[in-house]
């Protein structure tokens, strides 16, 4: 089994405090908390029209399609647009954030010597494969 | 384009018209599933050898490969069968299904994903118990995640009743039992044999199956309208009659009260997929967050291609078979997707079809399992049992006696509960996931107030809320498909009480933690902070 040292509770309150971890959790937070009321929003609004204005969904757009079918199919583009904008996020804004505060804390921990180092863990820094269709 | 029911006199040369297609060919190509599943499980168990292997794939998944596992997972016979279905007969409400299916992966890839893959080791309690009292969070955990798995599975087992009786023309109470026990015992033999591993592949062979057979039946039946979205949709209103199936209402428009109990629906399905333990438990097979959020990435593309491809498929049955057909048929709204297949490529293309669709409930089944065998053993043995003193060995031997157990008890209720309402069972899973489970989740995650007390009142609460609605529901009594026909003892007007019961868990999570004087730990609070965000202290894969 191949377990990353286990830092003190104290490196832990310190990180805590430290400002880049607050502003790794700041910039993880102010993207996905409005992001989340977000498409809650949206979904929800589809969902009370659809219930109780069906008229709207059934003003044609063209062809057979009516505004119902095409609302339905945003709800799709939507998603994905939003799956893609988080991974790159994440990708640039978060990632290196949160490997420096990781590598740091684990230099840490194999100092004070609580825990022996790691055998063979995952290397955070080791070249990622594409992001799959993202 | 013809609007008689084509494919059902065709069939009548080979059996009684009360079936379809060639039964041998249907139970030739499962069996073939079976057999090559069963080989890959076997390959796939000779590394199982730590709790770790055991229970969560050695973590040593991709992303890729959790992803489609999870698509996989997901995409139950609930979701195929019954989401093509629901599209065929009701039109544009079985539509409204799979978009609230979709947009909650959103909720798993932003809030909890990858938090839970940094504080978790197996199941849904480790993120849960993380900062607070260990014992009473887990056996409640423990609780929720048992009901879950329970009711999904008694929904999963139900449906592979319903479906034999038309895919292998066994319409007998007795022969269906049958199958429900063949179900339940091959479940067992893939999840002893092959744990989290040979589970992890059963999913992934399936969704790839499942996806293309989809998929080359949406081109066929495209290719029948001249590749027009537009012209299959007409074809839709023209065998419908009425331009209704292109737009909400069908189901749902009736009343008042029903259009509040869609909404209810829609919060359940769109909150409740992250609260799913099965769901939960597959993010811990793989080695890092990153590739946990790959996973979701993966599941979102290939879930929602596939509910695409359900739009087109239902619109397709609905126009070449038509709704009335299809109510006609044996097993009724869910013979919609196998009529449509034997339709367009006669008894073959329906073999295939109706293959998968078991292998679909098999693999659902047994991801399922394992997910509730973790809890028990790990939860409720390990950790409240034993007091975290239990070896690996210990835990792995608890997790498959209690599988076995928990197959006998599938295999029972499946048999109990046919001819139940499938539908009713998974959308209570969902509205009991997401009453339950998501807000404890979302509050140790986000709020560092939450108590003890919080996370105990809120999933009680959830559950015991949203079990108590259900039962006095009209799902259960006084209505025309009531589960208790012949009694009316409904108190509670919505079908699903997600409405109720969801807010209901949030408030009395909230209430709970600030109304408590006791304070839990900082330093804990401190770490569980710090670890969700970064993956300090996570475990890694398992090397061989």
């Amino acid at each position: 089994m191949s377990t990353a040292p286990t830092p003190a509770p104290e490196d832990f309150l310190r990180v805590q405090g430290e400002e880049e971890f607050t502003e790794l959790k700041r910039r993880h937070r102010s993207f996905v908390l409005p992001m989340t009321v977000f498409f809650l929003l949206w979904y929800l609004l589809y969902v009370v029209f659809a219930a109780f204005v069906p008229q709207v969904m059934s003003v044609k757009v063209f062809g057979n399609v009516n505004v119902g079918i095409v609302w339905g199919l945003l709800q799709f583009v939507s998603t994905f647009i939003i799956t893609s904008l988080y991974v790159r996020h994440a990708n640039r804004s978060l990632d290196p954030l949160a490997s420096d505060i990781r590598t740091e804390l684990e230099a840490d921990a194999v100092r004070e010597g609580a825990v022996p180092a790691r055998a063979s863990a995952p290397d955070p820094e080791a070249p990622v494969a594409e992001e799959p269709l993202a | 384009m013809s609007t008689l029911p084509l494919a059902i006199p065709l069939a009548a040369d080979a059996a009684p018209a009360t079936q379809v297609g060639n039964p041998w060919i249907n139970i030739g190509i499962f069996g073939a599933f079976v057999l090559v599943t069963l080989v890959v499980v076997l390959r796939a168990s000779k590394n199982n050898k730590t709790a770790a292997d055991y229970l969560a794939g050695g973590r040593s998944f991709s992303g890729g490969q959790n992803g489609t596992a999870i698509a996989g997972d997901y995409l139950s016979a609930a979701s195929f069968l019954g989401i093509v279905g629901a599209i065929a007969i009701y039109g544009y409400d079985g539509f409204l299904y799979s978009i609230g299916f979709l947009v909650a992966w959103l909720v798993a890839l932003l809030l909890v994903a990858e938090m839970l893959r940094n504080t978790g080791k197996f199941t849904m309690a480790d993120v849960l118990s993380f900062r607070l009292k260990q014992k009473p969070v887990r056996i409640a955990a423990s609780i929720s995640t048992l009901a879950v798995c329970l009711f999904y599975l008694l929904a999963q087992m139900a449906g592979a009743g319903a479906l034999v009786s038309l895919l292998l023309g066994i319409s007998s109470r007795a022969g269906q039992s049958v199958v429900i026990i063949v179900v339940g015992a091959l479940m067992i033999l893939y999840v002893l044999l092959g744990g989290m591993k040979g589970t992890t592949w059963v999913q992934i062979i399936k969704a790839t199956l499942l996806i293309i057979g989809a998929f080359v039946m949406t081109i066929w039946a495209l290719a029948l309208f001249g590749f027009n979205f537009s012209a299959l949709l007409g074809g839709a209103v023209e065998t419908a009659g009425t331009q209704a199936v292109l737009e909400p209402g069908l189901q749902y428009g009736k009343s008042f009260t029903t259009k509040i109990d869609f909404i209810s629906l829609g919060l359940a399905l769109v909150l409740g997929t992250a609260g799913l333990p099965h769901v939960l438990m597959r993010f811990y097979t793989v080695p890092t967050a990153k590739e946990a959020r790959k996973s979701v990435v993966w599941a979102i593309w290939l879930i929602g291609a596939f509910y695409l491809i359900t739009l087109v498929l239902g619109f397709a049955a609905s126009a070449l078979i038509g709704a009335d057909a299809i109510k006609a048929a044996p097993g009724g709204v869910n013979s919609a997707a196998p009529l449509l297949a034997f339709h367009l490529g006669g008894s073959v293309l329906l073999g295939i079809i109706a293959a998968v669709a078991f292998a679909t409930i098999l693999a659902v089944v047994a991801g399922l399992a394992i997910t509730a065998a973790a809890s028990f053993s790990h939860d409720i043995y390990g950790s409240v049992i034993k007091k975290g003193q239990a070896t690996n060995r210990q835990e792995v031997k608890v997790a498959r006696w209690t599988v076995v157990v928990i197959g006998l008890v599938a295999i029972v209720g499946g048999i109990g509960a046919q001819g139940q309402n499938v539908a009713f069972l998974v959308a209570l899973a969902f509205a009991v996931a997401a009453s339950a489970n998501l807000p404890t989740i979302l509050y140790s995650l986000f709020w560092k107030r939450f108590t003890t007390r919080g996370a105990l009142w809120s999933m009680y609460g959830g559950l015991i809320s949203s079990m108590v609605l259900i039962a006095f529901s009209p799902v259960v009594s006084g209505s025309a498909t009531a589960m208790i026909p012949g009694v009316d003892f409904h108190l509670f007007p919505l079908s699903n009480p997600g409405l109720v019961s969801i807010p209901l868990a949030f408030v009395l999570g909230w209430i709970g933690s600030v109304t408590d004087r006791t304070k839990e730990d900082p330093a804990k609070q401190a770490e569980m902070d710090v670890r969700s965000l970064t993956g300090v202290g996570a475990e890694g894969a398992v090397e061989h």
